[in-house]
C-alpha cells in the first residue's frame, strides 16, 4: 500500500508494507542517508528523526502511523554547501569522529532547540542522554549543540 | 443586645478552643546538640539498610545535588513543598539535632524546633518505627557528609502556608505511636508489617488519599494515584494476572523485576533500587506480609493466571507476527481495534513477543499488570516515554514512542491491548488521560529503570522524558 | 636543501629491492601473528619501505589533478584529513586540489592494518617523503625545460616558478613515467618554519558529509539490483545447526534465497526489511545444539591463572637493590567489547567470476587473502576496497562481514548483496578485548627511588586478525570448516598483550613475563591500546602506591622516576594545567593522575583528573580531565585533540562501565542494555586536551594513547578519595560501593 508523508518538507508516497520501520523507508526508498541503524530495539538513539518537530526512533516507528506526518531528517537541515545552524555549528566544533551518531544526535538537539530556544547546558546534557556515542565525542557534541543554539538565535556565541 | 451576648458566648468559646488547639499543637524546642556524636559503626550499617527500606535518599535528594541534602521539589495537589537537607550540616542540615530531635521528628513530625512538619514527610507511618531503629537511621544519617544546602521555600498558598494548620490536620488524621505487635502473628509477619506500614510507607502511595491528603484507612492499599502514577492495589484487589507469593514478591523487591510479572517501573523504580541493598530478611518479611494481605489466590484467580500465562507462552512461541505479513499488514484497517492491533503488531510485538527473558526482555502484556489495572495511566506514560535507560548499569530499555504516536493513535493501541490482553472493561477515561498525558496537564515525573546491579541508583542523577 | 634530479633518484633506487610482498605489510603491527618486521627496507621512511615507488603514493595527471593514495583507512580517526595534510604541504598545492584514495587493493599501497596508531609513523611519513620527492621531480623537470639550476625555482599552488615569475604547472611538467621511479632514503622536506598545512588544525574533510547525509558509509552504498542479506549467526560459540526447514522462509514475500553451507546459514530479500522478518523466521526455524564452553565468569582471574601458559620474557634487566618497602597487588580487567554504535556492515559482487567486496575492514589485503583462501579466489579475482564503517576501534566484525557478504555474493552471480548485521551479532560475536590479569611486585629504597620491579601478566594474544581463512566467522561455520590459527607467543617491539608491560619508569630492576594463554574460550582480538590498557592502569595504579609509601606527590614521584625529558614535559604540562596541587578537596572527591607513553615508542599521554565518588550508591562521577600530548610533530592539532578526548572518554566508559557477561554456554552481553555503556550523564564537565608540538620530530600515533593513562587517573583519584585502592575493573556502582562497605567494615573490625 501506499503512504503520503513530508519528508523534509517534500511530499512522498511510498509503496511498502505498513509495518515497515520508517528507518527502512527513509534510507532504502527514499535514499536519505542520515538516519543510521544502530540496535534496532530503540536502544542507542542512531535513527533518530524528527516527526512533527519530535524526535522519533524511525527504526521502530511503522510507516502506517505516519500518514500525512512531518518528517525532517538531517538532510532537511541543510546542504553541504548551505549548511544550517546545527551543521555548521557540528563542523565548526569539529563535533564528529566516526560521525555515525552525529545525525542522530543532531536531530535530537534539533527537537530540543526547537522545542526550548533557551535550553540550557543541564537541558542539552539531559536530551541527549538517550543518545549513545562510542567514539567519545561527548564533550564537542555538548558544545556544538550549544553554538548550534546561540545561532538559531542569531547571536554569536 | 441578646445578638451581641451570642457573638460574646461564642467568641469565647472559639477562644477556648483555639487556646486548647494551641496547646496540643505547641511543641517545644529540643535544645541544639553541641558536638559530634561517636557513631557506632554497627549501628550506622543497620542504619543504612533501614533508610534503604524508608527510601529515604529519593526524597531527600534534588536532580544534581547531594544525596540526602534534600532541595526535591514535591509536587502536592496542595503546592511545592521543598525536600528538606538531612545531612549532619549543622547549618542547613540536621546537624544540630540530637537522637531525641531525630526521634520526635519520626514519632510525631515536628522539627527540632518544634514546628510541625508537613505530612509530605510520612510520619503517619513513620511513627510506627522503634526508637531502636530510629537510633539506627539516626547514627545512619549522622554518619553521612554534612553538605551546606539550605531547603528552598515551599510555595503553598494560603492557609495550608501556615504551619499550625498541620496541627489541625494531625488532630485529625495522625495517630502517633510506635507499632505494636500483633500477638496472633508470629514475628516474621510482625516484622513485615512493622516494615510495611512504618518505614517503608507503603500506604503513602499504594492508598487512595481523601481531599485533606490524608490516607483513607477503609480502602487501605487498594491502590492510588499519585505523582502521574498509579500504584496497584497490593492487597486482595492487586490486577495482576498471574497472582503474586511472597517468594516473588522477595525477588521483585529486591531486584527491580519479576520474570513473568514485569519490571518496576515509574515512581516504584527508585523504591526497588533502594530495597536492592536492604537487609534480605528485611525484604522477606515485607514480602511475606505483603502476600499475605494480598491472600491466598481463589481458584479462579489462579486458574485465570494459568491462562495468561499459557496464552503468553503460545505467543511467544509463535512467529511474532511482524515476521509474517498478513494480507491485514498491507493495508491500514479503518476499525480503531484493527488500527490498534496493527500498530502493536509493527512497533510493540517484535520485543514484547520475543520471548526474550526479563528484566531485558518485553513483558508479554498477557502478563501484564498494567494492562489488566483500573487506570491506564502508567501504560500511556511508558508507552510515551518508555523506560529510560539505568545509569552505567545493565537494565531494562524501552523507547519512548511520544513522537510516534498520536493522541489517536495511542488510545487505539491501548484500548486494543486491554481488549486483546485482559478480561476488564474498556477503560472508560482512556482518551481523556492520553490527551492530558501528552499535553502536560498530568504530569509525570520518569525515573530511570531499576538496573541489574546491586546498587541504589544515584538519586542526584534524575531524568527528563527522553524527548 | 639538495637538488634532485631524476637520474639522481634513479641511481639511488638501484639499490632498493621493489616488493609489494604480504609479508612485509603483515609484519608492522607487532599484533598479528607472523610477527616483528623482518625485510623492510630500513632506509626509507615510514611506508615507503614497503612500497618505495612514488607512484604508488603519488599521481598528477596532464590536466593536473592529483590523487595520493594511502592504503591506511579511514576509520573515524581524521587520518584522510592529516595525510592530505601533508600530502598538499610538500607538493606545495592546496589541499581541496587533491583527491585521497585510501585503502583499495584494487589501487592503493598494501600498508596491512590500519592499527597501533600507525597511520601516521608509517603511511603519513611516506607521503610526506613522496611527495617532497616527486615536488623535487617536478621542479627538476622545469629546471631542464628552462635549463635554470633547480636550486633557484620553487613550487607554489601546483606550479613551479622561475625567478622571473615563468610558471610551468604539474600537469604541464608530469609524464606517464616522472614518478614511477624508486624513493630515496632522504627527501627534501619543507623546513619546520616552512610549514603552511602541517600543524594546522585544518577542518576533517569528512564531517560536512557525515552532517549533512552524504553518503559516507559502506551502510549507505545503494547500488543497482543490490539485495538485502542477513545472516542468522549460532546462539553461541560452539553451537552447531541441527536441522533448519527454510521452506516458510522461502515463501516469504520477496525473498530471493536461503544460503546454508556448514553452520553458516543467512537469507537473501529484496528489501531490507523483508529480510529482518525473514531473517527471524529463518532463526526461529534452525535448530541448533549447544555445549557449555565458557568459563564461570565470576571466577575469570582464577581462570585466566590457572589455563595452560607458556611464558615469554618481555624484560629482564638489571638487579634490584634492597627495598624498604614493598607493594604487591593483583589486578584484572574483564572481556571488553568494541561495540560499534552501528553494526559490521559489507557489501560484495561476484561478476564475471570476480569478487568485489566493499568493507570498513582495518586491512584490505589481509581481507583480500582470507576470503580469497575462503572462497579459493586469487588476488587477481577478488578486490577489497574500504569503505568507512561506525567508528573502529580495533578487530570488530568488519572482516566477518567483508567474509559474510562476499560467501552470500557467491550464490547470487550479477546481484550486489549488502550484508548489515544486527545489533545482538556484532554485540555476541565480534571479537573481544581479551580478559587479563596482572600481578605487581614493586618496591622502593630508603630514600624513596623505586628498588625493583617484578611485573607477571596473564593474557590471550590481542590480535586473531584475518589473514588465514579461519580467523573469519564465515570460514569457520562454512562447510569447510577452516580453523582458526593457532595463536603463538611473540615478544615484540611494539608489545601485544604485554604492550607497555614494562614501565618507562627508572627502576634498577625490571623483571616483565607474560603468561601466554593459548586457550581462548570467547572470541578476542585487538581492542584499542591492546594490553597497554591493563597494563597501564596496572603500572599506574602501583606508581600511586609506591609514592604513598615514600610519602611523594604522586606527580613529583613520576617526575623523579622518568629520564625522557619529553615525557616529563607531558607530566608537566598536565600538572601545572590541571593545577594540581596538595589542596584538601571537598569530601569524596579525588585527585588522579595517569602517565604512559604508549608502546614506549609512540606519543606521550599524561592525565590529571578530579573525581567524586557517591558513598550511597558507588557512582564515579569524573569531573574534568586535562590531559597533555606529545605526539611529534603535530600535523593537525585539532584531530589530535579530538582522538585524545575520544580516547579518554572510552576508557572511562570501559573503566567504570564495562565487562562483557557471559553464562557458561553464551555471551549474554548482546546489546546496550545488557552491555551498558557511557551516556551523557557520565560525561565530565570539561575535558581538555594540551598538544605539545615538536616541530621537527617524526610525527607518532595517537590514537590510542589516552586508554591507559586514564583508567590509572580514575583509579588513583578513587584512592585519593576514598582511601580505596580498586584493582578489579570495571569500578562499577556495585563494585565501588561494595569495597566502601568492606571498608567501613575493616574499619569496625579495627576500631574493636
Amino acid at each position: 500500500m501506499a503512504v503520503t508523508l513530508r519528508v523534509n518538507g517534500k511530499e512522498q508516497s511510498v509503496e511498502t508494507e505498513p509495518d515497515t520501520p520508517l528507518l527502512y523507508v527513509l534510507r532504502d526508498d527514499l535514499a536519505l542517508n542520515g538516519a543510521k541503524y544502530g540496535c534496532g530495539l530503540g536502544q542507542c538513539g542512531a535513527c533518530t528523526v524528527l516527526v512533527d518537530d519530535k524526535p522519533v526512533l524511525s527504526c521502530l516507528t511503522p510507516l502506517m502511523l505516519l500518514e500525512g506526518r512531518s518528517i525532517t531528517t538531517v538532510e532537511g537541515l541543510g546542504t553541504v554547501g548551505k549548511p544550517g545552524p546545527m551543521q555548521q555549528a557540528f563542523i565548526e566544533e569539529q563535533a564528529a569522529q566516526c560521525g555515525y551518531c552525529i545525525p542522530g544526535m543532531m536531530m535530537r538537539a534539533e527537537a530540543l532547540v526547537r522545542r526550548n530556544p533557551d535550553a540550557g547546558d543541564t537541558e542539552i546534557r539531559d536530551a541527549l542522554e538517550a543518545n549513545l556515542c562510542r567514539c567519545g565525542t561527548h564533550s564537542r557534541i555538548l558544545k556544538a549543540v550549544a553554538r548550534a543554539r546561540d545561532l538559531k538565535r542569531g547571536g554569536g556565541a | 443586645m441578646r445578638f451581641g451576648r451570642i457573638f460574646l458566648g461564642l467568641t469565647v468559646l472559639v477562644l477556648i478552643a483555639v487556646g486548647g488547639f494551641v496547646a496540643y499543637a505547641w511543641k517545644s524546642e529540643i535544645p541544639a546538640q553541641e558536638a559530634q556524636l561517636q557513631i557506632d559503626p554497627a549501628l550506622r550499617a543497620r542504619g543504612e539498610q533501614l533508610a534503604a527500606i524508608g527510601n529515604c535518599v529519593t526524597c531527600h535528594t534534588a536532580p544534581g545535588g547531594k544525596p540526602f541534602a534534600g532541595g526535591l521539589a514535591l509536587n502536592t495537589p496542595f503546592g511545592t513543598i521543598h525536600s528538606t537537607n538531612i545531612t549532619p550540616d549543622r547549618n542547613s542540615g540536621i546537624g544540630t539535632w540530637s537522637e531525641a530531635a531525630f526521634g520526635r521528628s519520626m514519632r510525631e513530625g515536628v522539627d527540632r524546633e518544634g514546628n510541625h512538619l508537613y505530612p509530605a514527610f510520612p510520619y503517619d507511618h513513620f511513627t510506627l518505627v522503634s526508637d531502636e531503629d530510629n537510633r539506627a537511621l539516626y547514627a545512619y544519617l549522622m554518619s553521612l557528609p554534612a553538605v551546606d544546602a539550605p531547603t528552598p521555600g515551599n510555595s503553598l498558598p494560603f492557609p495550608i502556608n501556615h504551619r499550625m494548620l498541620v496541627a489541625g490536620w494531625k488532630m485529625l488524621f495522625f495517630r502517633p505511636g510506635a507499632y505494636q505487635p500483633d500477638a496472633a502473628h508470629d514475628a516474621a509477619w510482625n516484622q513485615g508489617k512493622y516494615l510495611a506500614e512504618g518505614l517503608g510507607h507503603c500506604g503513602a502511595c499504594h492508598t487512595p488519599r481523601n481531599a485533606l491528603g490524608a490516607e483513607i484507612a477503609e480502602q487501605h492499599w487498594d491502590g492510588a494515584e499519585l505523582e502521574g502514577w498509579h500504584a496497584y492495589a497490593i492487597n486482595e484487589k492487586s490486577p495482576a494476572p498471574v497472582p503474586w507469593d511472597k517468594e516473588k514478591l522477595a525477588f521483585y523487591l529486591a531486584n527491580g523485576f519479576q520474570q513473568i510479572r514485569g519490571v518496576s517501573r515509574g515512581t516504584m523504580a527508585p523504591v526497588t533500587t533502594n530495597l536492592g541493598v536492604a537487609a534480605p530478611e528485611d525484604v522477606s518479611a515485607l514480602a511475606a506480609y505483603v502476600a499475605d494481605r494480598m491472600g491466598t489466590p481463589s481458584p479462579e484467580r489462579i486458574a485465570k493466571g494459568e491462562q495468561a500465562l499459557a496464552k503468553a507462552g503460545e505467543t511467544s512461541e509463535a512467529t511474532p507476527a511482524s515476521a509474517a505479513p498478513t494480507a491485514d499488514s498491507q493495508a491500514i484497517p479503518s476499525s480503531a481495534s484493527a488500527r490498534g492491533q496493527a500498530i502493536y503488531q509493527s512497533a510493540c510485538a517484535s520485543c514484547h513477543e520475543s520471548g526474550r527473558a526479563l528484566p531485558h526482555g518485553g513483558l508479554n502484556f498477557h502478563l501484564s499488570t498494567a494492562v489488566n489495572a483500573p487506570s491506564p495511566q502508567n501504560i500511556i506514560n511508558v508507552s510515551l516515554y518508555g523506560l529510560p535507560a539505568p545509569e552505567g548499569e545493565g537494565g531494562p530499555i524501552m523507547p519512548g514512542f511520544a513522537g510516534a504516536l498520536d493522541a489517536g493513535q495511542l488510545t487505539d493501541l491501548i484500548a486494543y491491548l486491554r481488549e486483546e490482553f485482559s478480561d476488564q472493561p474498556a477503560w472508560p477515561d482512556l482518551s481523556t488521560r492520553v490527551e492530558d498525558t501528552i499535553s502536560g496537564k498530568t504530569r509525570v515525573p520518569l525515573y530511570r529503570s531499576d538496573g541489574t546491579a546491586a546498587s541504589p541508583t544515584d538519586s542526584s542523577v534524575r531524568t527528563t522524558p527522553w524527548l | 636543501m639538495n637538488a634532485l634530479s631524476r637520474r639522481g633518484l634513479l641511481k639511488g633506487a638501484g639499490a632498493l629491492v621493489v616488493s609489494f610482498s604480504m609479508s612485509r605489510a603483515f609484519a608492522q603491527e607487532g599484533e598479528v601473528a607472523g610477527g616483528a618486521p623482518k625485510e623492510a627496507v630500513p632506509e626509507l621512511p615510514g611506508a615507503l619501505a614497503q612500497s618505495p615507488f612514488l607512484d604508488s603514493w603519488i599521481r598528477i595527471e596532464a590536466d593536473g589533478s592529483i590523487k595520493v593514495f594511502t592504503g591506511k583507512a579511514e576509520l573515524g580517526q581524521g587520518v584522510k584529513t592529516a595525510i592530505l595534510q601533508v600530502a598538499a604541504e610538500e607538493l606545495e598545492v592546496e589541499p581541496r586540489a587533491i583527491e585521497m584514495i585510501t585503502a583499495d587493493t584494487g589501487q592503493t599501497p598494501n600498508e596491512g592494518y590500519t592499527a597501533g596508531s600507525q597511520s601516521m609513523p608509517n603511511s603519513a611519513t611516506a607521503v610526506r617523503n613522496a611527495a617532497a620527492q616527486a615536488r623535487a621531480l617536478l621542479i627538476g623537470q622545469a629546471a631542464g625545460r628552462w635549463s635554470l639550476d633547480p636550486a633557484t625555482l620553487r613550487a607554489e599552488n601546483g606550479s613551479v616558478i622561475a625567478p622571473n615569475g615563468e610558471t610551468l604547472s604539474y600537469g604541464a611538467l608530469v609524464s606517464s613515467t616522472l614518478l614511477h621511479v624508486e624513493a630515496q632514503p632522504q627527501s627534501p622536506l619543507k623546513a619546520p618554519d616552512q610549514l603552511r598545512q602541517i600543524g594546522q588544525s585544518m577542518q576533517r574533510i569528512d564531517i560536512p558529509g557525515k552532517v549533512t547525509g552524504g553518503e559516507a558509509y559502506v551502510q549507505d552504498m545503494r547500488m543497482t539490483g543490490m539485495v538485502h542479506a542477513r545472516v542468522v549467526r549460532p546462539p553461541s560459540y560452539g553451537a552447531q545447526l541441527q536441522a533448519v526447514d527454510t521452506a516458510g522462509v522461502d515463501a516469504m514475500p520477496g525473498v530471493v534465497g536461503v544460503v546454508r553451507d556448514g553452520d553458516f546459514l543467512a537469507v537473501v530479500a529484496d528489501k531490507e526489511f523483508r529480510a529482518i522478518k525473514a531473517m527471524r523466521m529463518l532463526a526461529k526455524a534452525a535448530q541448533w545444539s549447544e555445549s557449555e564452553t565458557l568459563p564461570d565468569s565470576s571466577a575469570l582471574p582464577d581462570f585466566l591463572r590457572q589455563l595452560p601458559r607458556e611464558d615469554g620474557t618481555v624484560a629482564s634487566e638489571g638487579t634490584p637493590v634492597p627495598s624498604a618497602h614493598t607493594y604487591e597487588a593483583s589486578f584484572t580487567r574483564p572481556y571488553q567489547a568494541h561495540g560499534s554504535i552501528g553494526p559490521s556492515c559489507a557489501v560484495a559482487l561476484w561478476e564475471d567470476e570476480r569478487m568485489t567486496v566493499w568493507s570498513h575492514t582495518q586491512g584490505v589485503y589481509p581481507d583480500q587473502k582470507a576470503i580469497g583462501e575462503m572462497l579459493e579466489l586469487g588476488p587477481d579475482r577478488l578486490r577489497v576496497v574500504h569503505r568507512e564503517g561506525s567508528g573502529c576501534y580495533g578487530h570488530n566484525g568488519a572482516d566477518d562481514a567483508a567474509a559474510d557478504a562476499a560467501l552470500i555474493a557467491q550464490r547470487f552471480p550479477g546481484r550486489p548483496v549488502r550484508v548489515q548485521w544486527m545489533r545482538e551479532q556484532e554485540h555476541g560475536w565480534e571479537p573481544l578485548g581479551p580478559a587479563m590479569v596482572t600481578q605487581v611486585r614493586a618496591g622502593i629504597d630508603a630514600s624513596g627511588q623505586i628498588s625493583e620491579w617484578n611485573y607477571e601478566l596473564w593474557s590471550n594474544t590481542h590480535s586473531t586478525r584475518p589473514g588465514p581463512a579461519g580467523a573469519l566467522l564465515a570460514g569457520r561455520h562454512s562447510a569447510k570448516r577452516f580453523a582458526p590459527e593457532e595463536p603463538e607467543l611473540e615478544i615484540t617491539k611494539s608489545g601485544n598483550g604485554d604492550r607497555n608491560s614494562v614501565p618507562l619508569y627508572v627502576s634498577p630492576s625490571k623483571q616483565v613475563v607474560w603468561h601466554f594463554l593459548k586457550d581462548m574460550p570467547l572470541r578476542v582480538s585487538a581492542l584499542r591500546g591492546l594490553g597497554a590498557y591493563a597494563n597501564v592502569f596496572s603500572i599506574e595504579s602501583t606508581m600511586d602506591e609506591l609514592a604513598l609509601l615514600a610519602k611523594t606527590d604522586p606527580v613529583a614521584f613520576r617526575l623523579k622516576h622518568l629520564e625522557d625529558l619529553r615525557a616529563k614535559a607531558v607530566v608537566e604540562e598536565a600538572a601545572t594545567r590541571f593545577g594540581w596541587s596538595n589542596e584538601p578537596l571537598p569530601q569524596n572527591t579525588g585527585r588522579g593522575f595517569g602517565f604512559a607513553r604508549y608502546k614506549n615508542f609512540a606519543a606521550y599521554c599524561a592525565i590529571a583528573l578530579e573525581a567524586e565518588i557517591d558513598p550511597i550508591s558507588g557512582r564515579v562521577q569524573v569531573k574534568r580531565v586535562v590531559s597533555a600530548i606529545d605526539s611529534g610533530q603535530a600535523v593537525n592539532p585539532d584531530g589530535i585533540r579530538n582522538q585524545t578526548e575520544g580516547g579518554i572518554l572510552q576508557s572511562l566508559s570501559w573503566t567504570l562501565f564495562e565487562a562483557v557477561p557471559f553464562d557458561r554456554t553464551r555471551v549474554t552481553g548482546i546489546d546496550w542494555s545488557t552491555y551498558p555503556i557511557l551516556r551523557f550523564s557520565g560525561v565530565p564537565a570539561s575535558v581538555e586536551v594540551h598538544v605539545i608540538d615538536r616541530p621537527g620530530e617524526p610525527f607518532l600515533g595517537s590514537g590510542e594513547a589516552a586508554q591507559g593513562p586514564m583508567a590509572g587517573a580514575i583509579a588513583n583519584a578513587i584512592r585519593h578519595a576514598t582511601g580505596l585502592r580498586l584493582t578489579d575493573l570495571p569500578f562499577s556502582r556495585e563494585r565501588v560501593r561494595a569495597a566502601l562497605m568492606q571498608a567501613a567494615g575493616t574499619e569496625l573490625t579495627q576500631n574493636g
